[in-house]
């Protein structure tokens, strides 16, 4: 039988969503730099704001080059729709905020990102939404820990610090039976690495400021909606099953069978929460974008020459990365992530806190800075910097020690990275302990 | 809201509005093998206009109970017993693909119960290839794949949506993929089998308003021609760049050549992508 033909990854990075603009011929996605657009008359309006035509309105609702970086994430991550968000922290919030209600629970790894675990463990409680934090290898502590209040799973692709590689297959089907949706954030892996809705995942988000723009100057979040979870199977869902009366009673189950999280995303959360993109920021993603494949194959290259040479050199105590057979994830690993498991991981040095600072300092390319996925090489000390009020015994127990370095590999020559890493792990070795 | 029809439960769609007797009434009917959900826009616009709409999900689709339906004069049938459900005396119909042949043989042999029809994406006939046929029965996903490939035009198929944020490929495949097994053979199998379109054509009586993509490679137009050709009150509108799924690509030409013919005039302005012939 015929096979289809369906449009490769690399094609859909340069073109997925966009079109020449019909306007004026421009073949870069234009950036629509307005805050609202006009109606051609009263009734197209009116069909406008109740959703009888499809359109733009209003920039914190739609925006058309946000739309096109929408519809390109969607497209690479195999999903219906997508929402683009302020930021990483404002495509969490939006997915919780539009399924959760005070009294809700959510079930989440506890291998997080800092601030994703700020939002959970300090300020949702607050509005009456609390989270169980779980380890995330451990399924049997995932399934423990649902409750009848719990409406989300929550976990990321590559956790942090250790890179703990989630188990999407079996957390998934965890979640599902229990009629729960499972949120991943994606943004170490991109959909490059992996697409967790292939592996049975419902929500997926990415902080669109790393590896999807590559180039470290803007700040952006995208939310992506499978559009497989069965919202209407149980009584959970409220907010997509029963009549929205800030919308007309729209029942967005009924609206739309495939995309109901993100009507009510789009119809509420931003509408009202309001944390939306601006269009220079999508712009300037889509550049990012078009040469995604190549610069993540070209990071997980440059990781790989990196961890080889960490891994033997005689001053590095322990290097996690899953890759390694030594890492605890490194059978899940192969499975999930046979293109390469990213370029941020952590490596520990043989030596103290000050140690590990004179080390950063000694670096010339790497630079030192609280970010990662951008093209250039950045590196960060935990211990000094971002976990510097911490005592070396919680530093353990989050998987930190005193020598950890994080490293954010980028575009450079690896040999010029791995001439920078020498150099300064020979000058720390040589600096005086604590 | 929900009727039973046949003794299954049926669910249709009215646009978040309850059903008001003394309106028109507009059925909406899905193509292979979709539900209500292909024309949320269109359908909320009849819903919120002074119509009473029913986008139904025909049995065994979507949220509605039963066996799929073996034929298109089945299907034609299961239409008119659904107005009866509803005590609905006459309706305009508007059927898309599969839906549109079963709105066509409903209006054929029931004249007297269809005030309108609008026909998206016909073809008489309208083969399917065995290859995608093969792939149905055995429920393979390439079904899926090859049907999401050939419904959009070349250039809608990359995206461009006019709805913000939604991929178009995407949102089809998903939908599709939702269909219980079966379904979609039955459904693609019912098109292929049906050979009386053109002489349920000359049957009709109604005003008919045929709705063709000028892209589109599952109904082709060429397959039309003979279908317009035999319909005695008909107008056409063609939809430049426009593909099979043309709710999707062109929601706003749908929307205006179904104002105009349901609603007002046929002679009322349309969108820059509808050409009134």
């Amino acid at each position: 039988m015929s096979k289809p033909k369906n449009t490769h990854f690399d094609t859909l990075s340069l073109h997925a969503g966009a079109r020449p603009d019909p306007a004026t011929g421009a073949r870069a996605t234009p950036i629509y730099q307005s805050a609202s657009f006009v109606f051609p008359d009263s009734d197209h309006a009116a069909a406008l704001f109740n959703m009888e035509r499809a359109g733009h309105v209003y920039s914190r609702i739609s925006n058309p080059t946000c739309a096109v970086l929408e519809e390109r994430i969607s497209a690479l991550e195999g999903g219906v729709g997508a929402i683009a968000v302020a930021s990483g922290q404002a495509a969490l919030h939006l997915a919780i905020a539009t399924l959760l209600d005070s009294g809700s629970h959510i079930v989440a790894s506890r291998a997080l990102y800092g601030g994703s675990h700020n939002l959970l463990d300090f300020t949702l409680p607050r509005f009456g939404i609390t989270t169980s934090f779980v380890d995330p290898r451990d399924l049997d502590a995932w399934k423990s820990a649902i409750r009848p209040q719990t409406r989300l799973l929550f976990g990321e692709t590559l956790g942090n610090p250790g890179l703990d590689v989630l188990d999407i297959p079996r957390v998934a089907s965890l979640a599902h039976d229990h009629g729960l949706p499972l949120l991943v954030d994606s943004t170490f892996t991109t959909p490059y690495l992996l697409r967790p809705f292939e592996h049975g995942a419902d929500l997926v988000y990415h902080s669109a400021t790393k590896f999807l723009s590559g180039h470290g100057v803007v700040i952006g979040g995208l939310l992506v909606d499978s559009g497989r979870f069965d919202w209407t199977s149980s009584d959970k869902f409220p907010t997509l099953t029963e009549p929205y009366t800030g919308f007309h009673d729209m029942i967005f189950a009924e609206e739309s069978t495939t995309a109901a999280f993100l009507l009510r995303a789009r119809r509420e959360g931003i509408r009202d929460f309001g944390a939306c993109m601006a269009p220079m920021t999508a712009f300037q993603i889509l550049q990012g974008i078009e040469t995604l494949p190549l610069r993540m194959q070209r990071h997980v290259d440059n990781t790989r020459k990196i961890v080889a040479f960490l891994t033997a050199h005689p001053f590095v105590a322990a290097v996690g990365y899953p890759e390694l057979t030594t890492h605890p994830d490194h059978h899940l690993a192969q499975k999930l992530l046979p293109l390469g498991c990213g370029a941020v991981f952590s490596f520990s040095i043989r030596g103290t806190r000050d140690q590990g600072r004179r080390f950063i300092e000694s670096l010339r390319i790497f630079s030192h800075l609280a970010n990662v996925g951008d093209a250039k090489s950045l590196v960060i000390h935990p211990a000094s910097t971002t976990h510097f009020r911490v005592s070396a015994e919680k530093l353990r127990a989050a998987g930190i020690d005193e020598g950890t370095i994080r490293l954010s590999v980028g575009l450079e020559n690896a040999d010029d990275l791995i001439e920078d890493l020498s150099r300064a792990l020979y000058l720390a070795s040589k600096a005086p302990g604590a | 809201m929900w009727t039973v029809v046949h003794r299954e439960r049926v669910y249709a769609y009215t646009g978040a509005r309850d059903f008001d007797p003394a309106l028109p009434t507009v059925v909406f009917v899905h193509g292979a093998p979709n539900d209500h959900s292909v024309w949320s826009l269109q359908s909320r616009y009849f819903a919120h206009h002074r119509r009473n709409v029913l986008a139904i999900d025909l049995p065994g689709h979507g949220r509605s109970a039963g066996a799929p339906l073996e034929s298109v004069e089945c299907i034609g049938e299961w239409i008119v017993a659904l107005l009866d459900a509803m005590g609905v005396e006459r309706a305009a119909l508007v059927g898309h693909s599969l839906g549109a042949l079963a709105t066509l043989d409903a209006a054929a042999r029931h004249g007297s119960r269809v005030s309108r029809m609008a026909l998206l994406g016909p073809a008489v006939p309208m083969p399917v290839a065995d290859a995608l046929l093969d792939a149905a029965k055995q429920n393979d996903h390439a079904a899926f794949e090859l049907i999401t490939g050939w419904s959009f035009s070349p250039g809608d198929l990359l995206g461009g949506n006019r709805l913000p944020g939604v991929w178009m490929a995407g949102n089809a495949l998903r939908l599709m993929e939702r269909s219980r097994p079966g379904v979609l053979y039955t459904d693609l199998l019912a098109c292929h089998r049906y050979a009386g379109g053109l002489d349920a054509a000359a049957k009709v009586a109604c005003p008919s308003l045929l709705v063709i993509g000028e892209r589109d490679q599952m109904a082709v137009p060429a397959n039309a021609a003979a279908l317009i050709e035999a319909l005695a009150d008909r107008r056409v509108v063609t939809l430049s760049e426009c593909g099979h799924s043309m709710m999707a690509e062109a929601p706003d030409g749908v929307l205006d050549a179904l104002r105009a013919f349901l609603l007002f005039d046929a002679s009322a302005a349309l969108t820059p992508r509808g050409v009134l012939l």
